[in-house]
């Protein structure tokens, strides 16, 4: 279905994009295709890996099931807009833990990660295993996923300590 | 008897050439001259432009400002292989290693044969980048001296410089200085490598390369490769793998799609994607959503009604009939006798589903033509086996087809196969335009490689004593070598041809006397489907059988399940163990399975509902052992047949380790592989194709799902050997082995369900 009412907008990393692409056109491949950021992949289609993980206002999403109607007005977080030089105290945690194999999933693993700390500062192994259900690593590079979030949670800590 | 280890070698880059290091302008490079110069004396002067003069096999340049490039003709696919391989030259020359990059590169003749696969990327590579550096670095201290006008004995390297007492040349300088130096073969076979204590990289942690682009989004994968002008293709695949034909192709619903272009039915002349149609569309959304539509109708291939039981059933009655396949030489294989008269026989037979590789980025490759080369841009573990193909499909000259290099998204074997790159290049050269292919997940799974599902016959005979007195292991299965690589089939004792990489694993180091290993090829499997090679390949299923086996047998015997096995590894004849790769033989493994048991604590007392289970593997194959044990501890609900897993604890010996968290990453990721393939995940063949095609039903472990982990590596010195494989298939017998220990359960098919431990256990 064509949209040939108005244009859909919602800023990308900050930036403003407004198109006149199909509204049940999936946001995951708007952002890859579209907007040429490729750092959201895709890997099932049917929202049940994550490693096509974005945030719309804050919030963790599966792009690849979300039209971009969904999204008009909204702003749009992708993994290259998450910080400048990786500096995200997730980040830092998951490059001091060596998180990813393959890496196919990280940037997923990666912003599902971030919303689980912001509502969970403190996670215990219960709420990472449950927030983070989602995410499939077909490299199965879990136990260093669960160590990581912990060492971001502290990382966090820290800067808000002495920042 | 030839054996794969033979293959390879004679197929690898330890060949007779000459080592050559030559300066070209301020860059020096050291490598091999090619076969046709190998021969050739030192290259004179005004000859060492290395492009010019020949095409050598570049493994490692130093610039002006000593930085060191390595060239990794491996894939990277999550084990950050350049890391491990660079490691071994820069250690050997001397140079620190925030001067060192690596260069993944594009497909070339001069490279040999380019595969990723195997767990041999660091067993393969160590000798010959160990001589290599050890030669560069000799040559730069003999350079540095003559330019600091002192003996070369009183030069050492260190840290990127030559050094003689409170003097030093930097590498940078030496190169710019111009360097050039020839090594014969018999000069770098003999060209002492550096003492273990004289280390300064391998072995001690390190922050992988290939992790920063893999954390800030800027990794780029086969999927993520463009080029200006390309439109998209999605196929809709045929109702079978082979055979199925074309017969009516109506678009008319595709053509209400906003930015379908057109379809096409490929003419492949390789048969390899036979009976594919491609929709074509300006973006990849109206690709997938035209393929949707399009209305196909093929005249279906024979195996349209093939069944996952059909497949069972047929190996298993090819295991009945008792002449087929081929016997493997393990020394005395004639059991025949030694059955007949044995006081006890224990017989018993195992299974495994259909496995998915379900490596997370779906199968995809850009294809154009550019300047009279045709360009496949995609993730792929053997360039040098699909190139011919590609060549036979495009009717081109395999020089003129180039594999560019990408990040894989998950391979565990999948990319050894790289069919997915022929359809991208037949419809790019139909349409004449660049094309970007992308299998959608449910048309990954179709088009899988999978894991065969097999069937295996053990049998044992002991003698009045309880002694093991013969054994057979009879395996039938689809075998991926067969279909895509007979080149690499050796043959049996009775003549016949086999797959080692299907029967790796029955050809264990036990000492059992008489010992028959027949390999059989499941012909209706290779029908169905193009049998694939997944992570471990055989020793996922002939581990599976046989260390299930043993510790039936210890049962049976009354024995204890590790002292039993231990009593079998007595590292003598056969199982002696050989240089380089194997010092040691059977009394490593016997070593593993001691340590993981203490490590585990065997034979502590358990709660109610909870056991431990045993087994241990040589890894690959005899000629590249890692020896791996490794105890399941699992708690079962006798009520519902659930099984936990509360911990896995594995020990490996795979040799010197040359980067200690590479390694150890791998050898987690294979032990969850080995839970998931035991317990969660697999799939059956209905109507001639899987019957799973994504998460909603296809459900490998996720991180609830995950249990802790104790994997520790054995101290070792020796030549290192391979890690991404082989600690996955003992996780499997272990679980198995656990759940009978806990409920007196005995599974024989992976993966265990809940619903088979509650029938399975006795009221």
């Amino acid at each position: 279905m064509t949209n040939v009412q108005n244009p859909i907008s919602f800023s990308v990393n900050g930036k403003p994009v407004s198109t006149r692409e199909a509204a049940d056109t999936p946001l995951l491949w708007f952002i890859r295709d579209n907007v040429g950021l490729t750092g959201t992949k895709f890997g099932c289609g049917i929202g049940m890996c994550g490693a096509c993980t974005v945030h719309v206002g804050g919030r963790a999403l599966r792009s690849c099931v979300t039209p971009i109607s969904a999204v008009d007005g909204g702003e749009v977080t992708t993994i290259e807009g998450l910080s400048s030089n990786a500096s995200h105290p997730v980040q830092k945690a998951w490059s001091e833990m060596q998180v990813p194999q393959c890496g196919y999933c990280q940037s997923g693993q990666i912003m599902q990660a971030v919303t689980l700390l912001s509502d969970f500062p403190e996670p215990t192994d219960e709420i990472i295993d449950a927030v983070m259900a989602g995410n499939l690593c077909r490299c199965m590079t879990y136990p260093r996923i669960r160590a990581a979030v912990k060492r971001a949670a502290a990382i966090a800590k820290e800067a808000q300590t002495h920042g | 008897m030839a054996r794969i280890g033979d293959v390879r070698h004679s197929a690898g880059n330890l060949t007779r050439r000459s080592f050559l290091i030559a300066a070209s302008g301020a860059v020096a490079a050291f490598g091999f001259a090619n076969y046709a110069s190998g021969s050739m004396a030192l290259p004179s002067g005004d000859e060492i432009v290395p492009e010019k003069t020949f095409e050598p096999t570049i493994w490692y340049s130093i610039d002006g400002n000593g930085v060191v490039e390595v060239n990794i003709i491996r894939a990277e696919m999550g084990q950050h292989v350049g890391t491990s391989l660079a490691r071994i030259i820069a250690d050997e020359l001397e140079v620190s290693w925030d001067q060192v990059r690596i260069t993944h590169v594009d497909s070339a003749a001069k490279w040999g044969l380019m595969v990723t696969g195997g767990s041999w990327s660091v067993s393969q590579t160590w000798p010959i980048f160990s001589k290599a550096g050890a030669a560069g670095r000799q040559a730069l201290i003999e350079r540095g001296a003559e330019l600091l006008g002192v003996p070369e004995a009183e030069c050492r390297a260190r840290e990127g410089k030559v050094v003689s007492g409170d003097r030093s040349i930097d590498y940078g300088t030496i190169v710019k200085s111009g360097i050039v130096r020839t090594y014969t073969s018999d000069q770098l076979a003999a060209m002492p490598t550096k003492p273990v204590e004289e280390r300064r990289l391998i072995g001690r942690p390190v922050r992988a390369l290939d992790i920063p682009p893999k954390i800030d989004g800027s990794a780029r994968y086969g999927i993520d490769a463009r080029i200006e002008g390309m439109v998209y293709a999605r196929p809709v695949l045929p109702p079978t793998r082979y055979g199925s034909k074309v017969v009516t192709v109506d678009d008319s619903d595709a053509r209400g799609v906003k930015g379908y272009i057109r379809s096409i039915v490929l003419d492949d002349s390789t048969d390899t994607v036979p009976g594919w149609v491609m929709a074509i569309g300006e973006t990849y959304v109206a690709a997938m959503r035209a393929a949707d539509q399009l209305r196909v109708t093929w005249n279906a291939g024979p195996t349209n009604e093939v069944s996952e039981k059909d497949l069972q059933d047929h190996g298993a009655a090819l295991i009945a009939e008792g002449k087929v396949g081929s016997i493997l030489d393990t020394g005395n294989t004639n059991t025949e006798a030694v059955f007949g008269r044995a006081e006890h026989i224990i017989e018993r037979t195992y299974t495994n589903a259909t496995a998915l590789h379900f490596q997370l980025e779906p199968t995809n490759a850009l294809a154009f033509e550019k300047d009279g080369i045709f360009e496949i841009h995609t993730g792929n573990q053997w360039q040098s086996l699909i190139l011919p193909t590609l060549a036979k499909a495009l009717s081109r000259p395999e020089e003129t087809v180039v594999l560019k290099t990408y990040m894989l998204g998950g391979g565990f074997g999948r990319r050894l196969n790289g069919d997915y790159a022929v359809p991208a290049a037949l419809t790019a050269k139909a349409l004449n335009a660049p094309v970007k292919m992308i299998l959608t997940r449910e048309d990954d799974c179709r088009f899988d490689s999978v894991r065969s599902p097999a069937v295996q016959t053990l049998r044992m005979a002991l003698d009045p004593n309880k002694k093991v007195v013969a054994m057979e292991h009879h395996a039938a299965a689809g075998w991926p070598t067969e279909v895509l690589a007979p080149f690499f089939m050796p043959k049996g004792a009775n003549g016949i041809p086999f797959d080692p990489f299907s029967i790796n694993g029955a050809d264990h180091w036990y000492e059992v006397g008489a010992q028959k290993v027949r390999a059989i090829s499941n012909d209706l499997a290779r029908a169905t489907f193009r049998p694939g090679w997944l992570r471990s390949v055989g020793p996922g299923w002939t581990n599976w059988a046989l260390e299930s086996f043993m510790d039936e047998a210890a049962h049976d015997v009354g024995a204890d399940p590790v002292e039993f096995r231990i009593g079998l590894l007595k590292g003598t004849g056969r199982n002696a163990g050989s240089a380089p790769n194997s010092v040691g033989g059977a009394l490593r493994q016997a070593n593993v399975l001691r340590t993981v048991a203490e490590r585990a604590g065997w034979g502590n007392p358990l709660p109610d509902g909870h056991g431990l289970g045993v087994a241990t593997s040589f890894g690959q194959e005899r000629e590249m052992p890692t020896w791996v044990a490794c105890v399941a501890h699992v708690s079962v609900d006798r009520a519902t047949g659930n099984v936990k897993v509360e911990r896995l604890t594995s020990v490996i010996d795979a040799g010197t380790i040359v980067d200690p968290g590479g390694a150890l990453a791998q050898a987690e990721g294979a032990t969850l592989w080995g839970a998931s393939l035991a317990l969660f995940e697999g799939t059956r063949f209905e109507n001639g194709q899987v019957a799973d095609r994504n998460l909603d039903t296809y459900t490998p472990l996720r991180i609830a799902d995950t249990p802790p982990l104790d994997i520790s590596f054995v101290d070792s010195r020796e030549a290192p050997t391979g890690l991404g494989e082989p600690p996955t298939t003992v996780v499997g017998p272990a679980i198995a082995n656990a759940i009978f220990a806990a409920s007196g359960a005995r599974l024989r098919h992976i993966p265990i369900t809940a619903e088979a431990v509650k029938e399975a256990i006795q009221p």
